[in-house]
């Protein structure tokens, strides 16, 4: 590990005053350190952010929620609000990581934690991301993992996040805190693809910290659950993963939100599936036809190719978990 | 000498190191407190073959803390001498910054030793290496293999011709790391040309007689502690590299050194079960009698040493068959060499003979467990020599009415439960009883207690407890009143904990030093003119709760205390040994029958072990509480076989791609349930003197394969290759 | 019993004694309120001071306050293992990956190899040995023996402080509940069957 200076900040402004002048955010660390520790991170100056005030998670007007961005993992998924209202954000918390992580781990540091493809995590690798320009040694090396869709000629990882995919699904916002004030960025936009500039992976500004993530109210009642496929039944990323919310009125699907994880560069929204469920009555074959087009678009690689059936058979499992058969 | 009461040995014991575990006190090689020990980190190749044309050290030496950085160009030439007392195999063992030359990914380079072990980390990071890098081979199909062993009875070509059923089968089998979850790790400290090392080792004997060699010091100078070890599964059976870079490092800034390993690096120089091709031809009669097995193994090796493996010994003894032949490859590839781990051969052998049995089963619509009752042998057929026990079709008997065997739909894919497909799969486990040279020493002091020693080793299958179960029913003493220590090269020899030879090769040991303790105290009674016991007749002594007494006259005799008080003796002694004959006129194995359920989700293709039952014949079983979770243990690792465990290499630069715990997948609690172990209620004295048939190994073999074949009950999918994962069933 | 074998070591505990309540950690020694317990040092002060950006730190360890002065990069189970003598936390992979390591925090059930010592400014650390209360075992540590919840031993620690995490968050409701919220422990001795009967244990006992 590089050596760093340290300091802890307890109010906003001068925090983001420390993340201006080049200093590194860290809240839970569980991502910063351990990249630290195989020197693929080297931040110079830590700014402990863990003392803001950033830990609550409060109703907003139109009905929707705001979890501050220094909430931790487990504190989001226990909330009585959050599971009441969301199941989904709950139930993919709760298969993220291990208990212990996610005592430590915030929101804001678990939409911004970085890929797990362990080329990336392997300084002596090429990794474009990592590296811009020596390549990316995933692509025709051991690639099992990776994603299949919004991957690019220069990176082809994933976006590891699980509750991400919850709030790609449910169409969030993150709040933003920079130097220039506050401003907001949808979650579609806030994560991006590699394209030609794998080293960019949010549209987040020098000195910025995410403040919160918002929900948007959902009309109700809203059924909502995540599925996440892994070899090992616990503490291991998804290999594929689904978040799904309906909301059925008149026996009829007014709203659907699906996304899915393991697959994509980043979390990756259905809208296509979405629209294959909206104004159809639940039933089996819905789920199955709404699943088919889940995986449009898909580029496999050598050794995740079976990703794509999989990624169908995961949505199509989820929309009938959440959705029930009539 | 009149046998001694049975009280501690069988009985549920807790562990006798339990507290010292549960308190965080037991201490581990680098948990030992060495006053002024600096922190050693080795710095590993990033290419697999090659040489290395530069190294800067110069960012690393000026890094604040750093004391020296050692690579090939500064370290002295050290002697490397042969040693016979070692598992190192056939070759030329790595030689730790001796030359430019780089064989694997990930041999070490360098060391940089620091103060801190921050400052040695980073400096380590900042090591510059530049190499001449060569296309390495790392993939077993690379390479045309090198036949190391043949065998051949009957004719197994002439047979597989006329046979009526023919299945022929190749097979492919993971590379596996043993991965336990305390990495290597070393303290070395030299006194004069004394050194003296804490170590995470299954064997303190070779480590101590590997750094001599290394060194080119009398083994006398080296003395090796390791009254802990943080599990091992075989790969503490050798001395690897990083011992000597400890020790090196220590003599090179005349400081103790404490060296442990990163996890990334236990992929890469600590051996691994080897990747395994298997090609299995059987043939089979209608009834199901299988008359002719062709078996070709081939698993990869190091360049520089030839791995061994006992592969053949399953095909030979396994099953009745007349007609076997065999020809083992290794194929020689530039990596790290192997070592045995858990189950060593028999584990990756049992995977393929176990699913082709249970294959023929179902093409010939023969209940599996029928079918090798059908199949059993009256004698080894590889010896022509009798089984000094052999209770397999016992295991399967009571195997199948616990588990609920006949109750199963013979037919694949017949059973479900929601989304999941439910199966159930049995295989045969086998292992070989292995015994070797064995001492101990004990001590019994006038206050009673006594301290029994061997420098034996316990990586978790609790030779603490089992030692001290076996010395307190031969002195008669309770088991508070027995001390066992072992890990230490002060104390008489051992051989290594692997093979599953320790308990009786040990445990003979330690018995025969306390029957000579205690015959000792018994002599000394019955010739003691003051004794109640005097003038009887020694064979007609026991000893019952530290109490000397005639065996039909309970009243009549005395305490140790009293004994040694009278007698003005501080305490009395003994050395004991057991020296097996070399060669047995019996065929010693431990088996079992292992069963299994799994439910494969129908749609997903994940599968979860449900529930196991393993029922075995291992002898005499010391310490069945701790017996219990050995078996439950194997249970574990052999899911983490079938289903889980698999090092990645990148053939393109021989790159291991998943060195982390995070990407290679051991199960956690969440994926075992229901695990059960029988034993069956045994004695074998033919083995050895305790009777004991070994268990640590044994209770790994087998699982693979019943898991396979439930696997494939469950969906009527057959899979040769492990691990099994969701891409091969959806 | 003592395990150890004769003239080796004794086990750190014994050994490292405080020889204050403060101590310092591989920095620069502050002169007046930092007293230095040579076995409390991996490494002579003036060495270890210059390894690195360092920073003072005071907070609670099994009950103890002490003030340290830690390089800024050392991890809590560092600062324990290599500094305080505490060896009882086990390093297994150092990152995240194994539960080895598995402290309590201000009460939670944290990873301390990912846990910067730096951050920890009036923090309560509760490790493995700080468990028991004199001899009188932690139900839980009675509970792993009495189930023979452990082989080697060596995730034993971290397993228990994890299960006293799991206690705590009352996620012990079933043996499934209590596998799942265990699952960030690995133990390649394959114990899971009987620590998941050890907690049971101890939850029956509270
Ligand atoms: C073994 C292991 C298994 C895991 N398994 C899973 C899993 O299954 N599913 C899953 O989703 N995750 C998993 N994780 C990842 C884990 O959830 C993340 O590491 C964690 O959420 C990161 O949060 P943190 O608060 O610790 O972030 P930190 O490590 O503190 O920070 C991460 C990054 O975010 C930045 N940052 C943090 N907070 C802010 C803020 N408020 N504003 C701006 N920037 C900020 C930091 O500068 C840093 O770059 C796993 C991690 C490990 C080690
Ligand atoms: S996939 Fe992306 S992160 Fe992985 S090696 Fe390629 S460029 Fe790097
Ligand atoms: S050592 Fe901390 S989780 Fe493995
Ligand atoms: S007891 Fe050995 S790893 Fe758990």
């Amino acid at each position: 590990m590089y050596p760093f200076s340290y300091t802890r900040v307890s109010d906003l402004r001068t925090a983001v005053q420390a993340g201006s002048d080049g200093g590194r955010y860290i809240a839970g660390g569980t991502t910063l350190v351990d990249l630290m520790r195989e020197t693929v991170e080297r931040p110079g100056k830590l700014v402990d952010i863990s003392a803001l005030p950033l830990r609550e998670v409060t109703a907003t007007k139109g009905g929707g929620l705001r979890i501050g961005a220094l909430m931790r993992m487990a504190e989001v998924a226990a909330h009585p609000t959050v599971r009441a209202l969301y199941a989904v954000i709950s139930q993919a918390l709760e298969l993220s990581a291990s208990a212990q992580l996610r005592n430590m781990a915030t929101i804001g540091g678990n939409i911004m934690q970085r890929t797990r493809c362990t080329y990336f995590r392997d300084v002596t690798a090429s990794c474009n991301r990592r590296e811009p320009g020596t390549g990316c040694a995933a692509r025709e090396g051991f690639n099992r993992t990776h994603a299949i869709l919004g991957t690019s000629e220069q990176c082809v990882a994933t976006h590891p996040s699980d509750v991400a995919v919850a709030f790609a699904a449910l169409e969030a916002t993150v709040h933003l805190l920079g130097p220039a004030g506050e401003r907001t960025v949808a979650f579609s936009d806030f994560l991006l693809r590699p394209d030609n500039t794998p080293q960019r992976e949010q549209s987040i500004r020098q000195g910025e910290l995410i403040t919160a993530v918002e929900v948007p109210a959902q009309p109700r009642p809203l059924r909502s659950g995540y599925v996440k496929v892994r070899d090992r039944q616990s503490y291991e990323f998804a290999l594929t993963s689904a978040a799904v919310a309906l909301h059925v009125r008149g026996g009829v699907i007014q709203v659907a939100k699906v996304a899915a994880g393991g697959v994509g560069t980043v979390p990756w929204k259905l809208s296509a599936v979405e629209q294959r469920l909206i104004g159809q009555r639940p039933s089996e074959a819905l789920w199955t036809q709404a699943a088919e087009v889940a995986a449009d678009g898909a580029q496999p690689l050598a050794h995740n190719n079976f990703k794509v059936e999989l990624l169908k058979r995961t949505v199509e499992r989820q929309l009938r978990v959440v959705g029930g058969t009539r | 000498m009149s046998p001694q009461p049975q009280k501690a040995v069988g009985s549920p014991l807790s562990r006798v190191d339990g507290r010292l575990k549960v308190t965080g006190k037991a201490a581990y090689a680098v948990d030992h407190d060495i006053p002024g020990a600096v922190h050693a980190v080795v710095v590993d190749s990033s290419i697999a073959l090659g040489r290395i044309t530069g190294i800067d050290t110069s960012a690393a030496e000026a890094c604040p803390g750093v004391l020296k950085v050692i690579t090939h160009r500064n370290a002295p030439r050290l002697v490397y001498r042969d040693n016979p007392v070692s598992n190192n195999p056939r070759g030329r063992r790595l030689r730790v910054f001796q030359d430019d030359q780089v064989l694997f990914f990930g041999q070490p380079v360098a060391a940089v030793v620091a103060t801190t072990l921050e400052a040695a980390q980073h400096a380590a990071s900042l090591v510059e290496v530049s190499y001449e890098a060569r296309q390495p081979t790392t993939d077993l199909a690379g390479r045309p293999g090198n036949p190391l062993l043949n065998y051949a009875r009957g004719d197994a070509e002439a047979a597989l011709a006329s046979a009526e059923v023919r299945l022929d089968r190749e097979f492919h089998l993971a590379r596996n790391h043993h991965n336990p979850i305390e990495p290597h790790a070393t303290i070395a400290r030299w006194d004069g040309d004394k050194l003296t090392l804490w170590d995470k080792t299954q064997y303190v004997i070779g480590t101590q007689n590997e750094a001599a060699a290394v060194f080119g010091i009398p083994v006398e100078n080296v003395r090796v502690i390791s009254p802990f070890v943080g599990g091992a599964f075989g790969t503490g059976l050798r001395t690897w590299p990083h011992v000597a870079i400890a020790a090196l490092a220590a003599r090179e800034v005349g400081r103790p050194v404490k060296l442990a390993l990163s996890r990334r690096q236990m992929y890469f120089t600590v051996g691994y079960r080897p990747r395994y091709e298997y090609k299995l031809r059987l043939g089979a009669d209608r009834q199901g009698r299988v008359t002719a097995m062709a078996h070709e193994p081939t698993y990869e090796t190091s360049n520089h040493e030839t791995f061994w493996e006992a592969t053949l010994f399953l095909g030979q003894m396994l099953y009745n068959v007349p007609n076997v032949s065999q020809t083992l490859r290794t194929v020689s590839l530039d990596v790290n060499t192997p070592l045995w781990m858990r189950g060593p051969g028999f584990s990756s052998t049992s995977f393929c003979i176990e699913v082709a049995m249970d294959e023929l089963a179902h093409e010939l619509g023969i209940d599996p467990v029928e079918l090798r009752l059908r199949n059993e042998p009256t004698r080894d057929l590889s010896t022509g020599q009798p089984f000094s026990t052999r209770r397999l079709r016992e295991c399967f008997r009571v195997g199948a009415r616990e588990f609920g065997w006949d109750r199963r739909n013979p037919k694949p894919r017949s059973t479900r439960d929601g989304d999941w497909l439910i199966g159930t799969g049995v295989a045969t486990g086998c292992y070989d009883t292995n015994r070797a040279r064995a001492e101990a020493h004990a001590r019994l002091d006038a206050n009673g207690t006594a301290v029994v020693q061997s420098a034996a080793s316990d990586a978790g299958p609790g030779t603490y407890t089992s030692m001290t179960q076996v010395a307190a029913d031969a002195l008669g003493l309770a088991v508070r009143e027995v001390e066992f220590r072992l890990g230490d090269t002060l104390m008489p020899p051992a051989p290594p904990q692997g093979a599953s030879q320790l308990m009786a090769s040990v445990g003979s040991a330690v018995q025969d030093t306390c029957d000579k303790l205690r015959q000792q105290a018994i002599s000394l009674a019955v010739g003691d003119r003051r004794s109640p016991l005097h003038g009887v007749n020694p064979d007609d002594v026991v000893v019952i709760g530290g109490r000397l007494q005639v065996k039909d006259q309970p009243a009549r005799g005395e305490t140790y205390r009293q004994l040694l008080a009278r007698n003005n003796l501080t305490h009395l002694e003994a050395n004991g040994l057991y020296n097996p004959e070399a060669e047995s006129p019996y065929s010693m194995y431990a088996y079992s029958a292992v069963f299994a359920e799994v439910g494969v989700d129908v749609n997903l293709g994940l599968v979860r072990v449900r529930r196991m039952l393993s029922v075995y014949d291992a002898g005499r079983i010391i310490s069945p509480k701790l017996a219990d979770s050995q078996a439950v243990g194997g249970m574990v690792g052999g899911i983490g076989m079938a289903l889980l465990e698999h090092t990645v290499t990148d053939h393109r630069d021989g790159r291991i791609v998943n060195a982390n715990l995070a990407d290679y997948l051991v199960p956690v609690n969440a994926d075992i349930r229901d695990l059960r172990a029988i034993y069956l209620d045994g004695d074998d004295r033919k083995a050895d003197p305790i009777g004991v048939k070994g268990l640590g190994e044994l209770v790994k073999v087998g699982v693979a394969p019943a898991i396979a074949n439930a696997v494939f009950h469950a969906t009527g999918r057959r899979v040769h290759e492990l691990p099994i994962t969701a891409e091969a069933l959806l | 019993m003592s395990t150890d074998p004769p003239a080796a070591e004794p086990s750190a505990l014994s050994r490292r004694t405080f020889v204050a309540t403060t101590v310092a950690v591989g920095g620069a020694v502050a002169a007046g309120d930092l007293v230095v317990g040579p076995s409390a040092f991996g490494a002579e002060p003036s060495t270890a001071a210059e390894t690195g950006p360092s920073t003072r730190v005071s907070l609670v360890v099994n009950g103890r306050r002490l003030t340290v002065v830690v390089d800024n990069r050392t991890s809590l189970l560092d600062l324990l293992r290599e500094h305080l003598g505490l060896t009882g936390s086990k390093k297994g992979c150092n990152a995240g990956a194994c539960g080895a390591c598995t402290v309590l925090v201000d009460g939670r059930r944290v990873n301390s190899c990912l846990t910067l010592a730096v951050r920890l400014e009036g923090a309560e650390v509760t490790t493995i040995e700080g468990l028991a209360k004199g001899e009188r075992l932690h139900p839980l540590q009675q509970a792993f023996i009495d189930q023979d919840a452990f082989q080697c031993g060596f995730c034993t620690p971290g397993q228990i402080m994890s299960g006293v995490g799991c206690l705590k968050e009352g996620r012990t409701g079933s043996a499934e509940e209590i596998r799942e919220w265990m699952s960030g422990n690995l133990c390649r001795c394959g114990c899971y069957v009987k620590i998941v009967r050890a907690v049971e244990q101890a939850a029956r006992w509270k």
